[in-house]
């Protein structure tokens, strides 16, 4: 099981003078259960890339497989494959419209053809797992604040049962708690169901934090592709980009500049601490 | 007493009315920006039938005094009221209970309002929805267009909010194709326009890339220290805090904790109960000192955490 882009261009307004190259020639494959981050500056082609996983946009030229089926061939169901991948997206809680937030989370299921009783379930489980308390199940959705509807929008995916979840800036606008509490959550169902999670996020200290691959998108073109400490070593060519590498990597190069042993791959605050207290001869107790 | 008027002469009553008005232009000099004292803040629910059901405290007890020209921050986790007293700065609200005084005019006061507005200027989350000319310099001059301001005198400050932000090579084009902290920075040159004393910014930087934020952020530091201007920031990046005059942290509606970013950063724990946090570096040297290496409190940037453990 598996996502795969083969030679993947997609062209707006082709044939124009407007034609621009939204993704030019990506080729990848994402194997099951690997938790990735896509990182790139506003218009490197993020959003268009997450877009072709669940066949959202059709690729001007290139494939796209998932479980080895070109998803673009005669007879696909692109219904079906949108329930196996799940895409949320950016300012999710937008998109909320039901009555209650039980039923707003009930419509992704019930559209798959579940029965109302199975439909409710579902939504139930879902809405436990990104960690809505269950006084709220029958509220209004807008009464909610932007983290508890930005939980219910993530629910209404997630009832879907994907296999595969795709999350565009899940955490933009949320204070800081809430930003690790969403985080720690989507780590949780991702070890525990074995899913797929591709986060599309600004924020490298969170990717640092949670994914186990960078895909660094530039200009429509794959850039890097690899561990976040094989990425973040490119601080360079990433502030080139107009990216960054998460506040740590400054530090620990600043560090090493001025004749302290720390180690430049750390990216966390953990391995930064874990490393300046080895090299001050503090390591281990 | 009886003034006897003679040609030259400044009758006493005068005197005493010029001395006032002096005390006053005094007083007005140093007078704060925005000042508030005991304002409260309740949401109206209504039912079916238009009628006031149940009513939220969203913000109570605030008392504010912020000087013109500071920096100031404002942290608080989603929901804590941050944006509900934003609102009051321009009196988009206007105070449940208490007064808020914006460059010493009370916004409750009805015929300020428009004065108001234009001495304290917002700038909002999402560029997308603040943009509305379909050409970068129409978009800047469209507030002091609505002033009344004759065209020479739009355009003059059209070029200098331009220039103020770094957008001037960008004057010709359409909004919508800009990147996000370039629109934000049209955003902020718009407010700029109607040369506010004060701007207030509810989380300019939540949609932007790593790029987009240092640019904005730049952009507002550069109009605090050269045009003098007074920045509210709300922010939930802690970084964006560390170089502000003075940071308020708010707690289901009240404000809960305020200081120089130094101080406030240097009380970890406590941030991380109001569901905040605090910037990597100051994170790493608080763990580093739990683990036994002695360093001082609150240390906000990387240079001062390599001084720290280089030197």
């Amino acid at each position: 099981m598996s996502l795969k882009l083969e030679h993947v261009t997609y062209t707006y307004n082709p044939g124009s003078a407007y034609e621009t190259h939204a993704l030019k020639d990506v080729s990848l494959e994402i194997p099951q259960g690997q938790f990735v981050g896509v990182i790139g500056h506003t218009g490197s082609g993020k959003s268009t890339l997450t877009q072709h996983f669940n066949g959202l946009m059709r690729p001007t030229s290139g494939t796209v497989y998932y479980n080895d089926e070109d998803i673009w061939q005669e007879g696909y169901s692109l219904k079906r494959l949108r329930s196996h991948v799940g895409l949320v997206f950016q300012y999710p809680e937008h998109q909320l419209f039901e009555a209650d937030v039980l039923s707003d989370v009930c419509f992704g299921p019930k559209n798959q053809g579940l029965s109302q009783e199975e439909a409710r379930e579902r939504a139930r489980t879902a809405l436990i797992q990104v960690g809505l308390k269950e006084k709220y199940f029958s509220s209004s959705p807008f009464e909610l604040s932007g983290g508890q509807k930005r939980r219910v929008a993530i629910a209404g995916v997630l009832a879907m049962e994907p296999d595969v979840l795709i999350l565009d800036e899940p955490t933009a606008g949320l204070d800081p708690k809430g930003r690790d509490e969403i985080l720690d959550q989507i780590a949780y169902l991702h070890q525990e169901r074995k899913i797929t999670v591709i986060l599309v996020s600004h924020s490298m200290e969170d990717i640092a934090r949670y994914v186990e691959r960078i895909l660094v998108m530039n200009q429509g073109e794959k850039a890097f592709d690899g561990t976040p400490k094989e990425v973040f070593a490119h601080y360079k060519e990433l502030e080139a980009m107009g990216l960054a590498a998460p506040q740590i990597t400054y530090i620990m190069h600043a560090l090493r500049e001025n004749g302290l042993a720390a180690d430049t791959s750390a990216i966390t605050v953990e391995e930064a601490r874990d490393s300046i207290l080895k090299a001050l001869g503090r390591g281990e107790k | 007493m009886k003034t006897i008027w003679k040609s030259g002469d400044i009758p006493v009553e005068n005197t005493e009315k010029k001395t006032y008005r002096k005390v006053c232009r005094l007083k007005q000099k140093t007078m704060e920006i925005i000042k508030a004292r005991k304002l409260k803040y309740d949401y109206l629910k209504y039912d079916d039938n238009g009628q006031a059901s149940e009513s939220y405290t969203a913000v109570e007890e605030i008392d504010l005094d912020i000087q013109p020209g500071q920096f100031i921050s404002i942290l608080g986790h989603n929901g804590s009221g941050k944006s509900t007293l934003a609102k009051h700065m321009n009196a988009l609200l206007i105070p449940t209970e208490g007064t808020i005084w914006v460059d010493g005019m009370d916004t409750a006061m009805e015929p300020e309002l428009w004065k108001i507005r234009q001495k304290a200027g917002m700038v909002f989350q999402n560029p997308d929805n603040q943009i509305i000319g379909t050409v970068v310099e129409e978009d800047v001059g469209f507030g002091p267009e609505n002033l009344g301001i004759p065209t020479e005198g739009i355009w003059s400050r059209v070029n200098k909010s331009l220039e103020a932000v770094g957008m001037t090579p960008f004057r010709h084009r359409s909004p919508n194709k800009l990147s996000g902290g370039q629109k934000q920075r049209v955003a902020i040159a718009g407010v700029m326009a109607m040369h506010p004393k004060c701007i207030i910014m509810d989380e300019p930087t939540a949609m932007l890339d790593p790029n987009g934020r240092k640019e904005v952020l730049e952009a507002v530091h550069e109009l605090n220290k050269k045009e003098g201007i007074t920045v509210i920031l709300i922010t939930h990046y802690m970084e964006e805090v560390i170089d502000s005059d003075r940071v308020f942290v708010m707690d289901q509606g009240h404000i809960v904790m305020q200081g120089t970013p130094r101080e406030i950063f240097s009380r970890v724990e406590e941030l991380k109960a109001y569901r905040l946090d605090v910037p990597q570096v100051t994170l790493l040297a608080y763990e580093l000192k739990k683990a036994g290496i002695p360093l001082p409190d609150g240390i906000l940037t990387t240079k001062e955490l390599v001084d720290a453990l280089c030197h």
